[in-house]
């Protein structure tokens, strides 16, 4: 993805335990701190369909 | 180069009279210069219609798949790294085939000839490593080397890996190419500039699917972009729609990809389809050293695991 023009820090990958709950939170802390700063996907987004 | 002809009749003829195989999958003359096309021969009369010249690049392997009968097949370096492939997925069984391998110095790039060339060309004329190229009232000569496909200018696996006859003396391997230099420039850019880079590159695509089906990875039953129930992509040329099908097929192609060119080659656009492939293709010879199709003995990084496969990624 990044290789095609995704920023780095867009995408994340985590294993995580049911058991691992505090983990859980800590990423999605983390996860949505990154795609915050780094704003809005400009990218990869289809809008409604362009007529022509 | 052009001798292999007589060998290979010679070959499928024998295979054919001695009944060792049902059908010899090999190359006719095309009907349009440098087209070259697949030709199944069944009886020893048609073996005539068989040709070798550069313009054999079609992977063959891509009509082995699922195949009940006996099969001798012409396999140039990639076309064999695929048949690994097709064995090991159990695409096709190894003694079904007799693998009539061909060593191979690099098939002629259709688009670049096409773009030096002003008029319509009518005939390609192949002598030693001169191309002859000639149109209405033009004649032009081109070296050989100059008109490659890329992928064979930057091919390291020239001689048929797996085979049963060989019609010639192994050819001379090329050493010390820097097989990455395109993708390391990608690799260097902003992700602006990659999403530029991607775009400009895809923005003729109209979504033809003749690299899918040149590919002999791509034998799913139904490919997820035909797929309806449910939709995966989109089916319009919308440039998003178009880039989810470029990209998921490579991805689809990891670990596979032998970069035999046949996508590129097929393109009606010329358009540079191997960007994608030729990324994953290096970050598995990178990350499992591996390079797809060269033996049988060992399953594909993707379908095994090993407790020290790189996890980086996953925090």
């Amino acid at each position: 993805m990044e290789h095609m023009g995704i920023e780095p820090g867009r995408l994340h990958f985590s294993w995580i335990s049911s058991a691992e709950a505090t983990k859980f939170v800590d990423v999605v802390n983390e996860v949505t701190a990154a795609v915050k700063a780094l704003g809005p996907n400009k990218n990869f987004l289809k809008t409604e369909a362009r007529v022509a | 180069m052009l001798a292999y002809i007589d060998k290979i009749k010679e070959i499928s003829n024998r295979l054919l009279k001695e009944g060792k195989v049902d059908m010899v999958i090999g190359f006719r003359k095309g009907t349009v210069p440098m087209m070259n096309e697949p030709c199944f021969v069944k009886t020893p009369e048609d073996i005539e219609n068989f040709v070798w010249d550069s313009n054999c690049g079609i992977n063959l392997a891509n009509y082995l798949t699922n195949r009940k009968e006996k099969i001798g097949i012409v396999a140039k370096g990639c076309d064999s790294r695929n048949i690994v492939t097709h064995v090991i997925e159990n695409k096709i069984k190894r003694d079904q085939l007799v693998i009539i391998g061909v060593p191979c110095k690099g098939m002629i790039d259709r688009h670049k000839i096409e773009a030096i060339f002003e008029t319509e060309i009518q005939d390609v004329v192949e002598a030693d490593d001169k191309i002859i190229v000639k149109g209405q009232g033009l004649e032009k000569t081109f070296s050989k080397k100059d008109v490659l496909q890329d992928n064979c200018a930057l091919c390291i696996h020239r001689n048929p890996v797996i085979y049963d006859e060989l019609v010639g003396e192994p050819v001379e391997e090329q050493k010390d190419l820097d097989r990455y230099e395109d993708v390391r420039k990608i690799e260097s850019m902003s992700p602006e500039e990659k999403w530029r880079y991607f775009d400009d590159l895809l923005s003729t695509c109209i979504r033809c699917y003749a690299c899918r089906n040149a590919c002999p990875l791509c034998y799913c039953p139904t490919c997820f972009v035909d797929e309806s129930r449910p939709q995966w992509v989109g089916k319009s040329i919308d440039p998003i729609d178009t880039r989810t099908f470029h990209f998921l097929r490579a991805y689809h192609c990891a670990g596979r990809c032998t970069d035999c060119g046949a996508c590129e080659r097929a393109c009606p656009m010329g358009i540079k389809v191997r960007m994608f492939t030729k990324k994953l293709e290096k970050d598995c010879l990178e990350l499992f050293d591996w390079e797809a199709g060269l033996t049988l003995e060992e399953r594909p990084p993707l379908d095994t695991y090993r407790p020290d496969d790189p996890d980086d990624f996953i925090k």
